[in-house]
């Protein structure tokens, strides 16, 4: 089976993150592969695994973003495909990034291509659905279980906390969600072996692409931090008073309802 | 890293000589591929120790089992091993990673160590071919864990003096070895031990002891003060039966075996003792922000500021002077052939050479985690105190480091010892040096250093050593053979090496960060360097005085602390602006930050 990983590389959200100049200060931040497309890379491997075929890890980004691909490869990944964006996309977006994935992709007969089902930088949830639409092969979200048969595929969906089946069929795109499966660590063995694996570095050229075709369709207009969590307040009387004070406070100073 | 045709760095030669930046290895320096490494040791002490730390503070080693043989399909057990037995014969820097960052885990860093280091290593670097194909592979994958023993109840620092005896029977198949090895880190559940006894109460030798073997037994669990998820037991040995193959090295050269463990040991810890300074100081400074008292977070008071930078330019010094140590290793390694490599000789006397580093790098690197956690409570106040926080076991875990591997006094004396014993057998010209030395302070005037970055802490780092230098060579020069009783100076000298070593590391380290990523991206680095520097130079200015008038009398002492004088002139930088500014830094980041 031919499969494919659409990776990209993040700050750790779980580390402090600053602000300077309306940009996430890059200097101090610790980076990774998104977690969700951390589950897309151990989903592919087990399919391997079962299946057999090979796994082609692909992300839009700088050369930065080699260290993420490397790991992809020291957890079992056999290729891995960087397409540099560096000189030629500026400030690129969802629209962007899917249009070079899916230039890429077209003549590459994936049976499967599995991506995260958000990045937590961005948040847009788009690539993957915009890939699927481009190759025009069929897509399922926020996906919880993968079961495939000969051909025939069968998905649980993570819908709002509830989850729903749904049978496809190969090729597919899918997008991965928390509680898919459980990434492993690179092991040192595989990281010694990473070093081997082929890593290949495409730019927009190679592709057929100009900048133009790929010029983001958003533009950004402010970048802040979510405002500090104040100090809670407790409301005291009669209880029936604090009910008032309460739906008062939603109204004017929450203004939430 | 120098290249092949450089001559390898001796060991010791640091106080003699000038250093130049592109020499030296420095954190700067990972590999991507050692940063992967790191990160998986991480990851796994993070989501699979730490979760568990509760349970095995209470002794729980079934859970520290499981662990270790979970480290071992990682890779985390193999990196020591020669790839012909198991391993994965990875470099040193990355062997030391794994260390530093297993130390996160307290105790479990420790059963780990004990395991990977001076359980493993002795048959590693002095076992016979049959020795290694039958356990290496088993201790590869932690199959079979490994521990040490050394210590009795009669000795500790004193090694050789140990009670523990071996008798081969009459059969000549067996040695039957008996005694008490005291204070066995993974006794609990280790199943193999490498064991010292005298043979015929005469010849001090190693011996693979497994478990199961008739005749072996350990104590209960000792009540320790920190590392509690550690396991700790005595070894006993009742008329224990051990094949003649089990043999370690060769008979009566058990104390080659010792030394070069002991020195592994050091330098092992060293490293380890850096993962749970940074640690340590994540906890205090994330408090220190939640921490409010007088509607204000703690970390902006400007005592919270002194404190925190004081902490972390130490850090920076120890984690400067470990690796840059490691990197010494890791060249001299480099060296050998495959042969060599092989037959571990090579390897030891490797270490050995650096038994000065592994020493002082061992007390400097113990007292700045000592200081952390120390300061670490501070900062928590009453909550420091509280078993609830994270803080009150990294300061009791903290505790022993300064004893075990050697006490901080004995490796102060080794410092100092070994320094001598290389001046007399001219292996390092010291005495020469010192006396061009002496000669030289009459006629000198003190410079006056120029205003470019480090400037300033490069002046200072030549004349720490010229300070240190012209100490060791007087109180050799007024003692002679009677200065290893004159213990309190031969602490001093070697305090002074240890803060040269330490101050010359981060001026370097700086220096080529500053050379490869340029000014603005290393200020927080350049920040430590002028901390540390001036309070490390300030204590060598003590030490010294406090020689010299332990040394010389009358006219000529008035002569050398007018010399030492010219010596210690400076211009003083800010210290206490310079915290604040590193302070802030690391206010926000929360966390260790270069």
């Amino acid at each position: 089976m031919n499969i494919y990983v659409l990776l990209k590389r993040t700050f750790d959200t779980e580390e402090k993150i600053t602000i300077s100049g309306g940009r996430i200060n890059e200097d101090e931040a610790e980076f990774i592969i998104n977690p969700y497309d951390e589950y897309a890379v151990e989903e592919a491997i087990q399919v391997r695994d079962t299946h057999g075929g090979e796994v082609t890890v692909v992300s839009v980004g700088t050369e930065e973003a080699e260290k993420q691909l490397r790991t992809a490869l020291a957890m079992g990944a056999d290729k891995a495909v960087l397409i540099n964006v560096e000189d030629d996309v500026e400030d690129g977006d969802q629209f962007s990034t899917s249009k070079i994935l899916a230039e890429f992709l077209k003549d590459k007969e994936a049976d499967l291509i599995i991506g995260g089902n958000v990045a937590i930088d961005g948040g847009s949830g788009q690539v993957g659905p915009r890939v699927a639409d481009q190759l025009d092969i069929p897509y399922v979200t926020t996906i919880t279980k993968l079961e495939i048969n000969e051909g025939a595929v069968t998905v649980t969906r993570d819908v709002e906390g509830d989850s729903e089946v749904i049978k496809t069929s190969l090729p597919v795109l899918v997008t991965a969600q928390q509680g898919l499966n459980e990434p492993r660590y690179p092991s040192l063995p595989g990281i010694m072996k990473a070093k081997k694996k082929p890593l290949e570095e495409l730019e927009l050229d190679d592709l057929d692409l100009e900048e133009e075709d790929v010029e983001a369709k958003t533009k950004t207009i402010e970048v802040y931090l979510p405002p500090q969590k104040e100090a809670g307040k407790v409301l005291s009387g009669d209880l029936s008073d604090q009910v008032k004070e309460l739906v008062n406070l939603l109204h004017t100073e929450a203004k939430v309802i | 890293m120098a290249n092949q045709t450089d001559k390898l760095v001796k060991g010791g030669s640091f106080i003699i000589e000038d250093v130049a930046c592109d020499a030296i290895f420095t954190p700067e320096d990972y590999s991507d591929e050692q940063k992967m490494i790191a990160k998986t040791a991480e990851n796994f002490v993070e989501n699979e120790v730490l979760p568990e730390i509760e349970h095995l503070e209470n002794h729980e080693f079934q859970r520290s089992v499981k662990l270790l043989k979970k480290a071992g399909e990682l890779g985390l057990l193999r990196a020591d091993v020669p790839e012909q037995y198991g391993g994965l014969s990875l470099d040193k820097i990355s062997s030391a990673l794994i260390a530093e960052k297993m130390s996160k885990a307290g105790g479990f860093g420790i059963t780990h160590g004990a395991h990977v280091g001076i359980g493993s290593l002795p048959i590693v670097l002095f076992g016979n071919e049959d020795q290694k194909q039958k356990y290496l592979p088993l201790l590869a994958t932690g199959e079979k864990l490994a521990a040490y023993a050394l210590t009795e109840p009669g000795s500790g620092s004193d090694a050789l003096g140990a009670k523990t005896t071996a008798k081969l029977n009459k059969e000549g198949t067996h040695y039957i070895l008996n005694g008490e090895k005291q204070w066995i880190t993974n006794a609990g559940f280790a199943d193999v031990f490498v064991v010292y006894a005298k043979i015929d109460g005469q010849q001090f030798s190693a011996f693979i002891v497994e478990r199961d073997f008739p005749g072996v037994f350990t104590g209960a669990e000792e009540k320790k003060m920190g590392i509690k998820s550690s396991s700790t037991r005595t070894l006993i040995l009742e008329d224990a039966e051990v094949p003649v193959a089990n043999l370690l090295g060769v008979a009566g050269k058990g104390h080659v075996i010792a030394f070069n463990i002991l020195n592994i040991g050091r330098y092992k810890l060293g490293v380890g003792v850096v993962g749970g300074a940074k640690h340590a100081f994540g906890l205090t400074v994330k408090y220190a922000n939640q921490r409010q008292q007088f509607e204000t977070p703690i970390s902006q008071f400007n005592l919270t500021k002194e404190k925190l930078g004081t902490m972390a330019s130490k850090i920076y010094a120890s984690e400067s002077s470990v690796y840059r140590t490691v990197g010494m290793f890791e060249e001299r390694m480099n060296r050998l052939s495959e042969e060599e490599v092989n037959n571990g000789k090579a390897v030891a006397d490797s270490i050995a050479e650096y038994a000065i580093e592994c020493s002082l790098n061992k007390f400097f690197a113990t007292e700045v985690l000592d200081h952390v956690v120390d300061e670490g409570v501070q900062l928590h106040g009453g909550y420091g105190f509280m078993q609830e926080y994270e803080i009150e076991r990294a300061y009791r875990d903290s505790r022993i480091n300064r004893i075990f591997e050697g006490t901080n006094e004995i490796n102060r004396l080794l410092v100092s010892g070994t320094y001598l014993r290389k001046a007399l057998k001219n292996e390092l010209p010291l005495f020469q040096k010192a006396q061009a030395l002496q000669e030289e302070l009459l006629m000198m005037m003190p410079e006056e250093p120029g205003d470019e970055p480090l400037a300033q802490e490069k002046y200072l780092v030549k004349n720490a050593k010229k300070i240190a230098l012209l100490a060791t060579g007087l109180a050799a020069q007024k003692f002679g053979k009677a200065l290893d009783k004159e213990q309190e100076i031969l602490v001093n000298i070697a305090d002074m090496v240890s803060n040269a070593y330490a101050m010359e590391s981060v001026v370097l380290r700086t220096e080529k960060a500053i050379q490869k990523t340029g000014l603005e991206k290393n200020k927080q680095k350049l920040l430590y360097t002028q901390i540390f520097c001036q309070e490390a130079f300030g204590d060598i200015e003590k030490d010294a005085k406090e020689t010299l008038v332990a040394t010389e009398q009358g006219d000529t002492l008035r002569m050398l602390t007018s010399a030492l004088r010219k010596f210690t002139r400076f211009t003083p930088v800010n210290v206490i602006a310079k915290k604040r500014e590193a302070a802030d830094k690391l206010i926000e980041s929360e966390r260790f930050i270069v």
